[in-house]
């Protein structure tokens, strides 16, 4: 055990969950080195509303590049919602409206003269229940690409293998490129080829809404042991109610909860480290120790 | 793990583009051009029948009048349609009555007890084949069945058999569907309590099902009001003169051929009558009659459909208030 | 409740259940309700087929007489010719432009109210369909006489005709010299048959899963893009079946286009001419003939059509159907 695992030992409070959790140690080497990025996405003041039912208020927080952010929080407290504002799924709902600023190395994509299908390949998402389209895995990977444009035969094949190859499932399915469907994989498997499917867009950022949610805990480690493989070259902001996961796979955290008045906003937010043995306000210590949510 | 990214290698490549940046324009524009057609469609359909409603209204303003609907049929003056309108409703009662009993039972059993087997196979079939045979075919069908070999003649009941037999289909689907509306629990909860299934289906299943089952019956009340093709091989294309409301008595020879109320003689109906005097040609004031049947017709068409909404929308409201 | 039942026994639980019980009277007559459908398409199968079948059991004619296009029944002057090939080729050429009209406008208002109207626009455009199909046929083909031909002949009349298919002589073909046509019989049937496509594409596209939309367009697709490559092919067997279901409608609709169509048992040269189909010349001669007679025989024969046609097509819709459960 170095030095930084000593420290934290110390510094961690006596609440049964916490000991359950495994601070790695890796997270105070991997805290330091996020420190020096850059700003990726700078959302200051972003509250969404669903008609007259706030959602989220005055959220403002920062995602630095080449990072994992997590959200954690109870039901409700939206989570999801405000994720969805980084690539304005939000505007597929009905009656959502958002106030704020959302920035994209220094673009705000509220603007309503940016191209929000430019956007989505930039900011992609990979969602709670796997949903390849009823086509090949090829197909499926290659599906984005081939929208923007992309006909040239030799180069969708490479974006597939890469793509694959970078969500850890190219071993698993080229021999069976073109031949089996997207929906013939195994749960843990469609997620993967969802995430290949994002990475063929050539994202920056990649949003995960309890992408390991609906998988078994072998596959569930296997996304997480990806997330981190992709955090060298990819901003990485998720969404989970799994305490332990935001512990084990995050660089920062971020702790929502809901208002009395059902409006869900932004506790604390912090390197994942300190959130979860020092946190600042009772109530994120509340959710982390077991006593609520 | 299989090959992954090493912290030096960059994952996307390249200067990025402004997101103001319209990137790939071609499919923006078809985006547009695509919106803008669906929405075409829309609008055309409103239209369309905007400028229908609206020519009938017009051509009904010179013509539907209390006497217009109230009087006889004539030759020489601008006559009314008050027995064809009759024949009308005569038969769409005549029909119904035959219909929805049998509808609804049919529904029941299709909906609470038929199981996933060759009988239940072939009922689908012979709903599916009978909705998709033409209404003429099923008229002829009429024809050879009531008219000759049953030697009844152009009847209003020959008609009203063929027609129930035409949309009993519908009517069986519909009641299905309203049947199967009606939540799992509902039946559970009754049966748990010690109930019979049929007991459940009487006093728990039908009852929740009323507003779907009144909305299948004026449904098919609408469909069946329209029908001509059916009746014109079953129940006569003769104009009516004059019918006698006020013959009751059935022990009259005359009661079956000649009374308003008796269900075996020939009856025209609007629809039917519309399309003869069409095809005759005749008469100096054959437009004006069309036109005014017409927008009866449609007029009734139009109640039956806003009706069918309208009441099943408070039959369900007032079923589910607290 | 006051029928015993046997849950409600008091002692055994197994006690046998009375007569009453055993022969489940509500589930028979139930059952019979239900059954009474094959019935009624089993007697119309054997009708319809064994009258249909009369002319060539009974009046000795071939089929190879029956697929002449030569149509002549009355037997007062000469050989009578009962080439019904006039009318079905009516019925297919009628059928076949409604069809070409009517698809991609009901697929479109299909997709309009699913993937593109707000709630307010679908509110209005929904109930507008219902009534769109409560109209009577006989209303249409009033509508078609009265508007619709005669602005095909004022319009039209004297000038070059629209030849489809057949090319050449383009200049020489006369034009709506009536209005009374071919295409009126199409314009007619495809607005006829536009609720019925219409509905049937919009459930298909609503039960495609929204997650394959949201998945595609999570992917910085237009909505467009999302509906051509993920929503078409997810509901392609449901707008099949929808076209399969408006073809059987138009091939069956004999009043209507009865009245618009001109009715001339001949090969139309030209859409803008005059044209017969199965449904409208057994309309048109029924009332003229007798019983028995091979004239009569051969319009039953024409019914035997049109019912192997709509039989056909139920299968057919099976058939669609069944690949994509099987899949």
């Amino acid at each position: 055990m170095n030095s930084g695992d000593d420290m934290l030992a110390t510094a961690i409070q006596p609440a049964p969950v916490l000991r359950a959790i495994d601070v790695p140690a890796r997270m105070a080497r991997d805290e330091a080195a996020t420190e020096s990025n850059s700003i990726k996405i700078d959302a200051r003041h972003v509250s969404i509303s669903y008609g007259q039912k706030v959602a989220v208020r005055d959220v403002s927080l920062q995602v630095q590049a080449r990072s994992i952010l997590a959200l954690i929080g109870p039901s409700g407290s939206g989570k999801s919602t405000f994720l969805r504002c980084f690539n304005r799924m939000n505007d597929l709902i009905p009656g959502a409206s958002v106030q704020g600023t959302v920035s994209l190395e220094g673009e705000n994509v509220m603007d309503p003269d940016v191209s929000v299908v430019e956007l989505r390949r930039r900011v992609g998402m990979v969602f709670q229940r796997p949903n390849p389209f009823p086509m090949s895995i090829f197909d499926n990977v290659a599906y984005g690409p081939r929208r923007r444009g992309m006909k040239d035969r030799r180069k969708l094949e490479e974006l597939v293998e890469t793509s694959l190859k970078r969500a850890a499932l190219w071993d698993e399915v080229k021999d069976d490129l073109r031949r089996k469907s997207g929906l013939a994989l195994s749960g843990g498997q469609q997620q993967r080829l969802c995430i290949a499917r994002v990475l063929a867009t050539d994202p920056e950022v990649i949003l995960m809404d309890e992408p390991a949610s609906a998988l078994d805990p072998v596959s569930t480690l296997r996304i997480e042991e990806l997330m981190r493989e992709l955090r060298k070259a990819y901003t990485i902001v998720i969404v989970t109610h799994n305490m332990q996961q935001a512990a084990r796979v995050s660089d920062v955290t971020a702790f929502f909860t809901m208002a009395e008045d059902r409006a869900g906003y932004l506790v604390e937010t912090g390197p994942t480290g300190r959130i979860f043995t020092r946190p600042t306000e009772r109530l994120t210590e509340d959710y982390i120790s077991g006593r609520f949510g | 793990m299989t090959s992954g990214v090493s912290a030096a290698q960059q994952g996307p490549g390249g200067p990025h583009q402004s997101l103001h940046r319209k990137a790939s324009r071609g499919s923006i524009l078809a985006d547009r051009v695509a919106t803008v057609a669906l929405w075409g469609t829309g609008v055309f359909v409103l239209l369309l029948l905007g400028a229908i409603i609206a020519h009938f209204a017009i051509a009904a303003l010179g013509v539907v009048s209390p006497s217009f609907v109230l009087d006889d049929p004539s030759d020489t003056v601008l006559g009314g349609i008050l027995p064809i309108l009759w024949n009308s409703i005569y038969i769409l009662a005549l029909t119904m009555l035959i219909a929805v009993p049998v509808g609804i039972l049919g529904g029941i059993y299709m909906s609470e007890y038929a199981g996933d087997n060759a009988v239940t196979n072939a009922i689908r079939f012979a709903e599916e084949s009978i909705s998709s045979v033409p209404s003429i075919v099923v008229g002829l069908f009429g024809l050879i069945l009531f008219v000759s070999a049953l030697h009844m003649g152009f009847t209003a009941l020959g008609g009203a058999m063929a027609l129930t037999m035409f949309n009993l289909p519908l009517m069986t689907r519909l009641a299905e569907q309203a049947l199967r509306a009606v939540p799992q629990e509902e039946r559970s909860a009754s049966l748990a309590l010690g109930a019979t299934k049929w007991q459940t289906i009487r006093h728990v299943v039908v009852p929740l099902a009323i507003p779907g089952l009144v909305t299948a019956v004026i449904l098919t009340a609408g469909r069946v009001f329209g029908e001509a093709a059916v009746l014109l091989f079953t129940s006569g294309t003769g104009t009516p003169a004059h019918y006698d409301f006020s013959f009751f008595n059935f022990n009259d020879p005359a009661w079956a051929t000649t009374s308003p109320w008796s269900p075996f003689r020939p009856a025209t109906t609007l629809s039917v009558y519309i399309w003869k005097l069409n095809s005759e040609g005749l008469g100096a004031f054959k437009n004006q009659i069309v036109d005014g049947s017409a927008a009866i017709l449609i007029g009734l068409v139009l109640i039956f459909n806003l009706g069918a909404r309208g009441v099943g929308r408070l039959l369900t409201r007032r079923l589910t208030a607290v | 409740m006051a029928q015993v039942t046997t849950a409600n026994r008091i002692g055994s639980l197994r006690a046998a259940p009375g007569l009453l019980e055993r022969i489940d009277l509500p589930r028979r007559v139930v059952f019979l309700a239900a059954t009474s459908m094959i019935g009624i398409v089993a007697l119309l199968l054997t009708f319809i087929t064994w009258q249909g079948l009369q002319l060539f059991l009974k009046d000795g004619v071939s089929i190879g007489q029956v697929l002449s296009p030569t149509w002549q029944p009355d037997s007062t002057s000469g050989t009578p010719n009962f080439g019904v090939l006039p009318f079905i080729a009516g019925t297919v050429f009628v059928t076949g432009v409604a069809l070409l009209i009517s698809t991609p406008l009901s697929v479109g208002l299909a997709l309009f109210l699913s993937e593109v109207a707000p709630a307010w626009a679908r509110a209005i455009v929904q109930p507008a369909l219902e009534i769109f199909v409560g109209i009577p046929s006989v209303v249409w083909g009033w509508l078609g006489l009265t508007i619709l031909v005669p602005f095909l002949s004022d319009t039209f009349h004297q000038k070059i005709a629209i030849s489809l298919p057949f090319v050449g002589e383009v200049f020489s073909m006369p034009g709506f010299l009536t209005g009374f046509s071919w295409l009126a019989g199409s314009l007619v049937l495809s607005v006829m048959i536009l609720p019925t496509i219409t509905s049937v594409s919009y459930d298909a596209f609503r039960a495609v899963p929204q997650e394959l939309r949201t998945g595609s367009l999570a992917l910085g697709t237009t909505r467009w893009q999302t509906i051509r490559h993920i929503l078409l092919p997810a509901a392609m067997s449901g707008v099949l079946t929808a076209v399969v279901l408006g073809m059987t409608r138009a091939a069956g609709e004999a009043l209507a286009v009865q009245m618009v169509i001109g009715n001339s048992p001949t090969l139309p040269a030209a859409i803008t001419q005059p044209v017969t189909t199965l449904t409208s010349q057994i309309t048109l001669d029924m009332g003229n003939t007798v019983f028995g007679e091979p004239w009569q025989d051969a319009l039953w024969t024409m019914s035997l059509v049109l019912l192997i046609i709509s039989v056909t097509s139920v299968m057919l819709v099976r058939l669609i159907n069944k690949r994509r459960m099987g899949s």
